[in-house]
């Protein structure tokens, strides 16, 4: 085994020191480290999208990458996402509205995915919802509701945006 | 009690019916969810599992030497160190029914009997270090030959379990039936063929896990598990470990998914208790996904030999069922003895058929041992549905008239079947007509022609079931509702059930608010701690709407009645006079001279002299609902697919589901649990197949090889939902399994129909569908 090392992590605009060994996942810091749990391990191996977190605003899997490789990034987890008072994000609002989940435990990784799909692109095709989604796995929902939250969190965030630029 | 049904007296349902929003939800979409893996305890110790590489293997030695010297290994145990801790490892299901094989041990001492089979668990200070250690582990095996392939075990002189000297775990056949016999031998038209379906597994998202704390001075076992049944493993438990069921407490916050995996405890978990009253400090298992795929035990790798006798009008007179399925080296609870048996008995179905046989078999094999998926003795409506269109096809009549011809109607309620089972209140007919009028079969025979003389291969399926929802027996033909308004006129709702993404929370209080008369918002659903809730059955089997839902209403009247009288002593007015609306009691007519609720609550908790004479403080109802017979719902879906005729991917162009399921609390619920369901199917039909080698090693041991359906792959699926209510309390039906039990067979019969051939057996992933074009003769 290696010797620890120290990691400077900022999560959701908070600075974080931690020791962690160098073969330590980002994913397993954020959770043990951070504890930070909302973001959840499916399979460890890159493909489930559970451990979806936003690293410089781009969609990362959270176990393929090594806490310290995350040093000097900015990182936003699920728990960063509602307002300071409460109130849900866009994303997150139209999960609740669409029944959009059921045993939850993919759902961060979702709606990680999801605020960084329409941030790229606000009014995506259904197809190139489902491709951008395809990359996180639901056993609970057969997607359906996921997909309808998508539209639903699309418009809101266009209206918004609208509303700004006015 | 009497039993009321849906809406209670004097109340008008509000919330019943409503796609209410969730109460689960906010903690959950932001990251507030307390899974088992979110949960840390002081001093909390971390284990691993070393595993059988070898299919079938003696163990010679094990040496542990190197690991226990590694710094933050804290144990290294094995089943000679740990196996005799053991008191009793039986689900209650075994100690109702009987079991099959030998005893199970914690941990493999002697043979390994698939790979993946635990030998040896380290306990150290992270979960990374106990995985270094089992690299430094030695276990030296002689592997033996082992037993692959249920349909050859039999004949196979080598065998799983030795001291059991057969591979036949068990065998059930109907009654002899001479009237039976007479209707093959009158038939005017005998079908038979072999309908195959592979392995496909559960796969919920989180996996098994939990964190055993054992406390010496009072001797209590506190145990946080991802459980579909609390009540099970904490009286698992009380066997396990020989000591009173009041020592233990089970604790499940948020359950990640389970669809039957959860509902029984594992060998790796009993190890797990064993261990923490052995080490004293807090162990925490945590199942990696290759773990989960190659050792959660499996489902669904069976055949049945099916026979139809048909009169000269197409009707059918007999039909016989012979099963036979792979249990693997160790079955779990609640599979095998049980289901085997329902799939013969659930053979007919939704069809009006005078004779029926069966027969049953249980085989042994070197793999991962055999558990319940999402109905698990669904291969009855897979292997009838794809034989119905089989006959079709092969006796030139049209699958839906072939199905119109033979099903019961609702003119035939109460209906019994051949096999015993009893219908009633079901819409079989109608719900076969909802999906044939909303497909348009007609239609799409034109186009169909029209797509073939271009050149493509589009088809359509049928599938037609009735499904068993809330069993009648064990511990699951019960359920419980504890409902406490308290001083504040807030209420408590204590269920038995174990929600792990059913949405219990939310369908519970809408039926509590509408029986009690009050606001959503103010009534709190618990489950999944046992030192919080009643004796119950848990959440599966699609039980929860139907027994829950009934044991709620049944508490829920109680309540009220007792709200009722005593708003009535404090109004003077006759109980029969009042009326409640929105947490306001008021006599009828007279809506601005009322009560409000939470006065009453206040008073029956603080103001005992001023209740009427005879009538106890505070405002509790314990109702116990036990089921009076199995309960039963209905549902037909169609498809329509597209083969592509070079690659032979397919892709599902549209899908429709009519379901009955009563009653409908949620609608967004019951669409939820529809939807989730026929995707799990679609994927076991077109993507999901464990696999292993002829040697016993698996081949699909990550989401690489293991494919589950994406969001890319699923069509949009329709509803034309009816609604018939069940005659128990409520009017649920349940609606859990049966969108995985109907879906492989809808889809089976739309690609054979685009194909224009039998498709006895599955998966039809394009490298296996060409296959069997290319070796079909060619017609």
């Amino acid at each position: 085994m290696s010797e620890d090392v120290e990691v400077r992590l900022t999560v959701n605009g908070d600075g974080y020191r931690v020791r962690v060994e160098p073969r330590k996942t980002l994913v397993d810091a954020l959770r043990e480290d951070c504890n930070l749990t909302g973001t959840h391990i499916g399979c460890e191996h890159g493909v489930c999208g559970a451990c979806t977190v936003l690293v410089d605003d781009r969609a990362v899997r959270s176990c393929l990458m090594f806490a310290y490789q995350a040093e000097g990034t900015s990182i936003r987890t699920i728990e960063g996402l509602a307002d300071a008072d409460g109130t849900l994000h866009p994303v997150q609002a139209a999960f609740r509205e669409a029944h959009g989940l059921q045993c939850g435990f993919c759902t961060p990784g979702f709606v990680m995915s999801i605020v960084a799909l329409l941030d790229e692109n606000g009014a995506p095709t259904p197809q190139e919802v489902r491709e951008g989604l395809s990359g996180n796995l639901c056993r609970c929902t057969g997607y359906q509701t996921i997909l309808e939250a998508v539209d639903i969190a699309a418009a809101t965030l266009r209206a918004t945006s609208l509303e700004a630029t006015r | 009690m009497s039993a009321t049904t849906s809406p209670p007296a004097g109340a008008t349902p509000r919330y019943i019916g409503q796609a209410v929003a969730r109460k689960e939800d906010p903690r959950l979409l932001t990251g507030q969810g307390e899974y088992v893996d979110d949960l840390s305890l002081q001093g909390m110790l971390h284990v691993a599992f070393a595993r059988s590489p070898h299919a079938s293997a003696l163990i010679r030695s094990i040496d542990a030497s190197a690991a226990k010297e590694l710094e933050g290994v804290r144990a290294v145990l094995t089943g000679a160190d740990l196996n005799g801790d053991a008191h009793e490892m039986k689900s209650s299901y075994e100690v109702l029914i009987g079991s099959v094989g030998p005893v199970l041990e914690p941990l493999a001492s002697a043979r390994v009997k698939y790979v993946g089979d635990p030998v040896v668990m380290v306990i150290a200070e992270s979960r990374a270090i106990a995985e270094d250690a089992i690299e430094l582990l030695e276990i030296e095996y002689d592997p033996q030959t082992p037993v692959i392939g249920y349909e050859t075990s039999l004949a196979n002189e080598t065998l799983v379990h030795p001291e059991m000297k057969t591979n036949l775990a068990s065998v059930l056949t109907s009654e002899p039936d001479p009237a039976l016999d007479r209707a093959f031998a009158n038939a005017v038209h005998i079908v038979q063929e072999t309908i195959r379906q592979h392995r496909y597994i559960n796969v919920p998202m989180e996996t098994r896990g939990l964190i055993a704390s054992w406390h010496s001075g009072r001797g209590e076992m506190t145990f946080y598990s991802a459980t579909q049944l609390p009540n099970e493993f904490r009286t698992f438990t009380t066997r396990l470990l020989a000591i009173p069921e009041n020592k233990i407490r089970v604790i499940a916050r948020d359950v990640g998914g389970g669809f039957g995996q959860k509902a029984f405890v594992g060998r790796e978990e009993a190890a797990v208790l064993l261990a923490a009253k052995r080490i004293g400090r807090p162990l925490k298992w945590i199942e990696d996904r290759w773990e989960n795929l190659v050792s959660a035990n499996h489902a669904r790798e069976e055949l049945v030999h099916v026979r139809i006798a048909f009169d000269a009008d197409y009707r059918i007179t007999a039909v016989f069922c012979d099963h036979e399925e792979d249990i693997g080296a160790l079955p779990a609870s609640g599979t095998s003895l049980t289901t085997g048996q329902m799939v013969g008995m659930m053979f007919p179905g939704p069809y009006k058929i005078p004779h029926a046989g069966y027969s049953t078999k249980m085989i042994w094999t070197n793999t991962c041992g055999r558990l319940p998926y999402r109905g698990p003795w669904m291969m009855e409506t897979v292997a009838r549905e794809i034989m119905i269109d089989i006959a079709a096809r092969r006796l030139g009549i049209d699958a839906l008239e072939l199905r119109r011809r033979n099903t019961i109607t609702e003119a035939d309620m109460p209906y019994t079947s051949a096999t015993g089972m009893s219908y009633d209140r079901l819409s079989i007919d109608r719900t076969l007509e909802k999906v044939a009028a909303g497909i348009d079969f007609e239609a799409f025979r034109i186009e169909q022609g029209e797509a073939r003389a271009a050149g493509r291969l589009i088809g359509i399926g049928l599938s037609h079931l009735v499904e068993p929802t809330a069993a009648a027996g064990g511990s699951f033909g019960i359920e419980v509702a504890n409902i406490r308004m308290q001083p504040s006129g807030y209420v408590d709702v204590y269920v038995g059930t174990g929600n792990h993404g059913q949405g219990t929370e939310t369908t519970m209080a809408q039926i509590v608010a509408d029986t009690l008369g009050i606001e959503y918002e103010k009534v709190f659903v618990h489950d999944g701690d046992t030192d919080m809730v009643p004796f119950g059955g848990g959440s599966g089997a699609s039980r929860t709407a139907v027994l829950a839902g009934a044991a709620c209403h049944a508490a829920g009247a109680e309540l009220r009645g007792k709200i009722v009288q005593l708003a009535a002593h404090y109004l003077e007015a006759a109980p029969e006079d009042l009326e409640i609306n929105s947490g306001k009691i008021s006599v009828r007519g007279t809506p601005t001279h009322f009560l409000e609720m939470t006065e009453v609550a206040f008073k029956a908790y603080n103001d005992s002299p001023s209740l009427p004479p005879g009538m106890s403080p505070g405002l509790e109802a314990t109702a116990r609902h036990a089921a009076d017979g199995i309960t039963f719902a209905n549902a037909t879906h169609a498809c329509i697919v597209e083969v592509d005729p070079k690659t032979y991917r397919v892709k599902v162009l549209r899908y429709l589901v009519s379901s009955d399921c009563g009653v409908v609390i949620n609608p967004a619920v019951v669409e939820g649990q529809i939807a989730g369901g026929v995707i799990q199917g679609i994927g076991g039909v077109l993507f999901e197949h464990f696999a292993y080698d002829e040697n016993g090693n698996p081949l699909t041991t990550t989401f690489m090889d293991y494919l589950l359906p994406t969001a890319a792959d699923v069509p949009t699926i329709e509803y034309a939902h009816l609604e018939t209510p069940a005659k128990g309390p409520g009017g649920y039906k349940g609606v859990g399994e049966g969108g995985a039990i109907a879906s492989p067979p809808a889809i089976v019969n739309a690609v054979a129909d685009a194909l224009g051939m039998d498709l006895p057996s599955q998966p039809l992933s394009p490298s296996l569908l060409f296959a069997m074009v290319n070796r079909a003769p060619t017609s």
